[in-house]
């Protein structure tokens, strides 16, 4: 048997590595998609929880967060797509309207 | 109507606040009006209220009322209450009397000033400051009254501002007059520590109820009497008075002549349990007054100005008060107090009217002559001479016969001496004064078109009656040579300040008083050979003794000791603290400060750099702190 | 045995997430990704939750990363982005997300440190019974949000009319 332990390190780490991934991409698209593997880290930590504790409310949840996740992505995109649209760019080093 | 005695200072310092606000929005004659009036009317209450203490005889309980509840902090507390016992009715008299007449003449004399309205508002604001400082019934309301009689000297010492003299006169007033008050806070403080009341009544009790020792009494009397050399005007603190003769006549005349600077004496008397329980103190009041006296006599003796030389017998006259009060006489101080008010005063507003007539000329240099032009001016003139000089029968001879008699009486005989040889300097320089200015030839320089005459009818009815007070005043305290009940004035006041050194024989008496006309004479006389007789007298004297002449005219250079000694390192000290202290700490401190949050702000501004990746750290560290938070 | 699945799976799961990282190329990073997305949902399966699996591999994997996918293609961008001058924000960002494993890890150990048994996992009926019964409000507002999130995306980006 895999001890639940086991898997939530895996959540740790790959959620760890979703934060990585956020500070070394530079264009915003790339930057949502470690969010998304922030998001399923998070799933799989519940999940991992949710086996320790023998209920299965834990796999609920994990359905809802998913298929918020996917509402959540169609609408960043969308935005994403507005802000191309207006600068050309989707580099977050160019959009710094929010300076001083 | 002896009730409403507490408006006696109310109702000019009402008149005073309507004029400095409203002045100039009344025509000069009403202001003029006004002013008079509101003096006039304490003048009446403070008459009703001194008939009705007259009436009620020895042991009455004096006028009090207390308006309303003050200082009230910790174990002590105070009201702003006055009372009105008889020396404070004398005083009141006296204010309100002399500064009625003086208001008048100032209806004449500045009738052309353009700063009219300004000027009586600050004459009734005196007027009530000096009747808050006489009608006070504990202490530090007195020094409120002191304080305020202070600011209004030098608010009309400086009245005209735009000359520089007047302006330098009038600070160097305040500062010196400050030094003195310093001395007198001081005694209020140990008073208040330890008779625990600011009360006058009390503070006389104290030293017999055992609530002060000797030492302290002392020290307390004499921090108090500082502050009466600094307002009075004797050594050290005489300096301002002279200078102070910058500002309008009239001024000279109420506040430097009558009124405030005798506000020193009131303040001996009122206290005289103090002074009547320490030989030392009193000994220091005395010999203060004496030396003074003899000083200031032999500086009036050379002064070309006009002013100066009356301002010079001011001091001089004021020492006679306090050898009074430091002997014990009290009562004697206080006449002497009464009749130098008419004379000087008289003879301040003389003065003006000759200044007046020659179109501002006040150097007896340049006058001469002027007997016969000015009818009016020159007998008021003569009378106010006389009487100072103590001519028999005028009231300066009753009044300088009580102190000098008391004096002997009391076996202070130096004192005495000192006094007799006051007696004949004053008499010569008065009478210089005289001759240099009304007889011999005209040396006046008036443009053409422009004669000497009298000045109007308000400035010469105020002077006619001085000079009738001067000349008879002096009856209300005729010697005891007279019969015990002859000094009413001794006996009106004899409930509060009790009686001096009295005893003499009448012989011994009669020998004193010859004296004193004696040496009355003998001043008269001196100055008529020097002035009238042989003029080239006083210029060979002068061109024979050089070193003398030069230190008596440069005022035995006090002023320049003290601009060296104390003035010029203050300033040094204060434009080093400038330098080092305001500008760079205080300064510092602030501009520091300032910068200090400007840099802070740039500091912070580095975070905010619109790039969303920095916010996501932000995130992070936040999101760090919280678990390790939660995990600890 | 399901160890063994489970260590391929994860080891595959991060490795492409590492690749993604690396990966210059927005559309290799985006594939990298539903590799990724698909060993998770491995990996849900193991731990006795299939339902969750498949949603994984149909949702995620399927839709989410395709969604990225269409994206890229539109964006078209050709170059990848020049290197980083300043590596300050990747060292301390990366600082910082070692420090944050470290306090996951203790958080983990606390919580799960004596794993006594583990019980056996539930069937999708009973999963189903849940959703409908003690989850319904949740059940019903998130499809609302779905709709919600469609209408939303088309106001957002649809062209207009003859635009």
């Amino acid at each position: 048997m895999i001890p639940p332990a086991a898997f939530f390190v895996l959540a740790a780490v790959l959620f760890v590595l979703g934060v990585i991934a956020f500070f070394v991409k530079k264009d915003l698209l790339t930057q949502f998609m470690a969010v998304e593997i922030m998001l399923n880290a998070g799933n799989l930590a519940v999940l991992a929880l949710s086996k320790a504790s023998g209920k299965a409310d834990g796999q609920a949840l994990v359905l809802f967060v998913i298929t918020v996740a996917a509402a959540e992505a169609v609408i960043g995109l969308a935005i994403i797509v507005l802000v191309f649209r207006q600068r050309k760019s989707i580099r977050t080093d160019d959009l710094k309207d929010l300076k001083g | 109507m002896a009730e409403l005695f507490w408006l006696i200072p109310i109702i000019p310092g009402a008149s005073a606040l309507l004029l400095l606000i409203f002045g100039r929005r009344f025509s000069r004659a009403w202001v003029a009006l006004q002013a008079s009036a509101a003096v006039l009317i304490s003048l009446l209450l403070s008459t009703a209220a001194f008939l009705r203490l007259a009436q009620s005889g020895h042991g009455a309980p004096a006028l009090a009322k207390e308006l309303l509840a003050w200082i009230s902090s910790g174990s002590f507390s105070t009201a702003i209450s006055f009372r009105l016992d008889e020396l404070s009715a004398v005083m009141a008299l006296v204010v309100t009397g002399v500064g009625f007449l003086i208001h008048v003449y100032s209806a004449g004399y500045m009738a052309g000033d353009k700063g009219h309205p300004r000027y009586f508002a600050f004459l009734n604001l005196f007027t009530f400051f000096m009747l808050v400082l006489v009608m006070a019934s504990d202490i530090v309301l007195m020094f409120v009254g002191w304080e305020g009689v202070g600011l209004c000297s030098y608010l009309l010492i400086g009245f005209w501002f735009d000359r520089p003299a007047a302006s330098k006169a009038g600070l160097k007033a305040f500062i010196v007059t400050r030094v003195g008050d310093a001395g007198f806070i001081i005694g209020i403080l140990f008073l208040l520590t330890t008779v625990g009341s600011a009360d006058i009544a009390a503070i006389n009790a104290a030293p017999g109820a055992g609530l002060l020792s000797p030492a302290l009494v002392t020290l307390i009397a004499v921090l108090l009497f500082v502050g009466a050399t600094g307002k009075s005007a004797q050594i050290p603190l005489y300096v301002w008075l002279p200078d102070a003769m910058e500002g309008p006549t009239p001024v000279s005349a109420l506040i430097h002549a009558a009124t405030m600077v005798t506000a020193g004496v009131y303040m001996v008397c009122r206290l005289s349990g103090l002074y009547a329980a320490s030989v030392t103190a009193s000994s220091v009041v005395a010999w203060v007054g004496a030396v003074t006296a003899v000083f200031a006599a032999t500086l009036a003796l050379v002064q070309n100005d006009i002013k100066r030389v009356l301002a010079y017998s001011t001091i001089s006259q004021i020492g006679y008060m306090f050898i009074g009060c430091g002997v014990g006489a009290y009562a004697a101080g206080m006449f002497h107090l009464v009749t130098h008010a008419f004379f000087k005063s008289l003879l301040f507003l003389a003065a003006g009217s000759v200044i007046h007539a020659l179109g501002g000329e006040q150097d007896m240099r340049r006058m001469g002559g002027l007997r016969k032009k000015l009818p009016v001016t020159f007998p008021v003139f003569l009378i106010g001479a006389l009487a100072i000089s103590g001519v028999p029968f005028l009231s300066g001879f009753f009044s300088k016969d009580a102190i000098l008699t008391s004096a002997f009486a009391g076996r202070h005989y130096a004192l005495y001496v000192l006094g007799l040889a006051g007696a004949v300097l004053t008499a010569f320089y008065m009478f210089r004064l005289i001759y240099r200015t009304f007889y011999g030839q005209e040396r006046s320089s008036l443009a053409p078109g422009q004669h000497v005459h009298e000045p109007p009818r308000t400035m010469t009815i105020p002077l006619v009656i001085l000079a009738a007070f001067s000349a008879l005043a002096g009856f209300i305290g005729l010697p005891v040579f007279f019969g015990e009940r002859a000094n009413v004035f001794g006996r009106f006041l004899e409930g509060v300040l009790g009686r001096g050194p009295h005893g003499l024989a009448p012989s011994t008496e009669t020998v004193l008083v010859l004296a004193a006309t004696l040496s009355a004479l003998l001043g008269i006389g001196l100055a008529f050979v020097f002035y009238r007789k042989s003029p080239q007298i006083p210029s060979s004297l002068a061109r024979r003794f050089p070193g003398l002449y030069r230190l008596l005219l440069g005022k035995y250079h006090v002023d320049e000791a003290y601009e060296a000694v104390i003035v010029r390192p203050l300033v040094r000290g204060a434009e080093w603290t400038y330098q080092h202290f305001d500008l760079k700490v205080v300064d510092g401190v602030l501009n520091g400060s300032a910068s200090a949050a400007g840099l802070a702000g740039k500091g912070l501004n580095v975070l905010q750099s619109g790039l969303l990746r920095d916010y996501a750290l932000a995130f992070l560290l936040g999101a760090i702190l919280f678990l390790g938070f939660l995990l600890i | 045995m399901a160890l063994t699945i489970f260590v391929i799976l994860s080891a595959l799961c991060v490795g492409a997430v590492a690749a993604m990282i690396i990966s210059r190329n927005q559309a290799y990073s985006a594939l990298f990704l539903v590799l990724a997305f698909a060993c998770l949902g491995g990996i849900f399966g193991l731990l006795d939750a299939p339902f969750a699996a498949v949603v994984q591999v149909l949702v995620y994997a399927g839709a989410i990363m395709v969604l990225f996918l269409f994206a890229i293609m539109m964006f078209n961008l050709r170059r990848p982005e020049p290197p980083e001058r300043k590596r300050v924000r990747i060292v301390l960002g990366t600082a910082l997300a070692v420090i944050l494993l470290g306090e996951l890890l203790l958080a983990a150990r606390r919580a799960l440190g004596t794993a006594g048994a583990v019980p056996p996992g539930r069937d999708i009926a009973h999963l189903g019974r849940l959703l409908f019964t003690d989850n319904l409000y949740a059940f019903e507002i998130t499809s609302l949000l779905i709709l919600a999130a469609l209408v939303g995306a088309l106001a957002l980006a649809g062209k207009k009319e003859g635009e």
